[in-house]
């Protein structure tokens, strides 16, 4: 059984009411055509449990096939800084298909980030650390893939489709209520 | 259920094709920790495989010192293609003739598939067996168990005076 080995801190980037009971977190990557597939079925997931449910993006870029994730990830985490790291997130996964340097700029101007702010902290590496340490934490909590779910700390094997997902955090409800 | 080579055995010695026209020797690598990942195919058909993951993490690895082998039965002319399209920076040995001939000798052979199962190796310095690992055929193990062991490697290294260029100083 893989567990999350960093903690969700504030650091995260998180969805949702802070002392929710149940946590999703996903290792994601938005070059990635699975993760742009689950984002809606992450957001039924949430709204299907209300306010009983928060969720957690982290970085896990798969830089060597997906060109555009590692500056995706940064980007998002020029927008957090702005508070705007969900308006980033939902706009580079809507616009996979045409993602690219100039396509991403453009999503920044429209959430009102000046483009010579967001080139400026890419090409000084700014958020390069965040977005490595997500990773890394990915990697030593046993992440394999994209997008990699965790309920509750504990990795969700199964597909992400939303009956597996709600299935998965029924039984991790159930398991922690036994425990 | 095939039971791979366990820790503490050393490890079978071996040459394999790498390019059409080099071979690499297990024994040359002596002296450096050497992670071997045995796998069944090339062109597996998701984005997060294995091979892609090892190569995002090949930086760690080499951080302690270590060298990634991956070897499956597909051969130099397969090898060459895939690791060109994954633009992998680490090299994938072809275990092509007699097929499988090294994976049997780490007892990480599907004879019935014809293919080597997803086993994982870490060899100490000496060549010695320090972990292994066989995944089910159909999981992607992940790495954060080839990271420990190379912790593990790292921190009985320094124990022993002999201290790792890229660890912390003392």
């Amino acid at each position: 059984m893989a567990i999350l080995k960093v903690p969700v801190d504030q650091n995260d980037h998180i969805r949702g009411p802070a002392h929710a009971p149940i946590t999703l977190v996903e290792y994601g990557d938005y070059e990635c055509p699975h993760c742009a597939a689950a984002r809606p079925i992450v957001d039924h997931v949430q709204l299907s449990f209300g306010g009983r449910m928060r969720f957690v993006f982290r970085h896990f870029p798969l830089t060597e096939i997906h060109p555009h994730a590692e500056i995706a990830a940064e980007s998002a985490e020029i927008a957090g800084a702005a508070g705007l790291f969900w308006d980033m997130h939902d706009a580079l996964f809507e616009n996979q298909s045409s993602l690219s340097v100039p396509t991403i700029f453009l999503i920044g101007a429209q959430l009102g980030l000046p483009e010579v702010i967001m080139r400026n902290a890419l090409e000084t590496g700014q958020y390069r650390n965040k977005v490595r340490s997500d990773f890394m934490g990915g990697i030593r909590s046993g992440v394999n893939g994209t997008p990699a779910f965790f309920i509750n700390g504990v990795r969700h094997d199964g597909t992400y489709d939303y009956a597996s997902l709600v299935s998965g955090i029924q039984m991790r409800l159930a398991a922690n209520a036994s425990s | 259920m095939s039971s791979i080579l366990p820790a503490g055995i050393a490890a079978p010695n071996f040459t394999l094709r790498v390019t059409p026209d080099q071979n690499l020797t297990l024994s040359d690598l002596r002296g450096k920790p050497v992670i071997l990942a045995f796998y069944p195919a090339d062109w597996s058909p998701v984005c997060g495989d294995q091979v892609t993951l090892y190569n995002e993490i090949l930086p760690e690895f080499h951080r302690h010192g270590a060298e990634l082998l991956g070897i499956s039965v597909d051969g130099v002319w397969c090898h060459a293609a895939f690791a060109r399209d994954r633009h992998l920076h680490f090299p994938l040995l072809a275990d092509f003739e007699p097929k499988g001939d090294v994976a049997k000798k780490y007892r990480a052979y599907r004879a019935r598939e014809g293919v080597c199962e997803r086993a994982l190796f870490v060899l100490d310095r000496q060549g010695t067996i320090a972990w292994s690992y066989c995944s089910p055929i159909a999981v992607n193990p992940g790495a954060d168990g080839i990271l420990d062991a190379l912790e593990n490697l790292s921190d009985q290294a320094n124990a022993h005076g002999h201290l790792e260029s890229t660890s912390r100083p003392k």
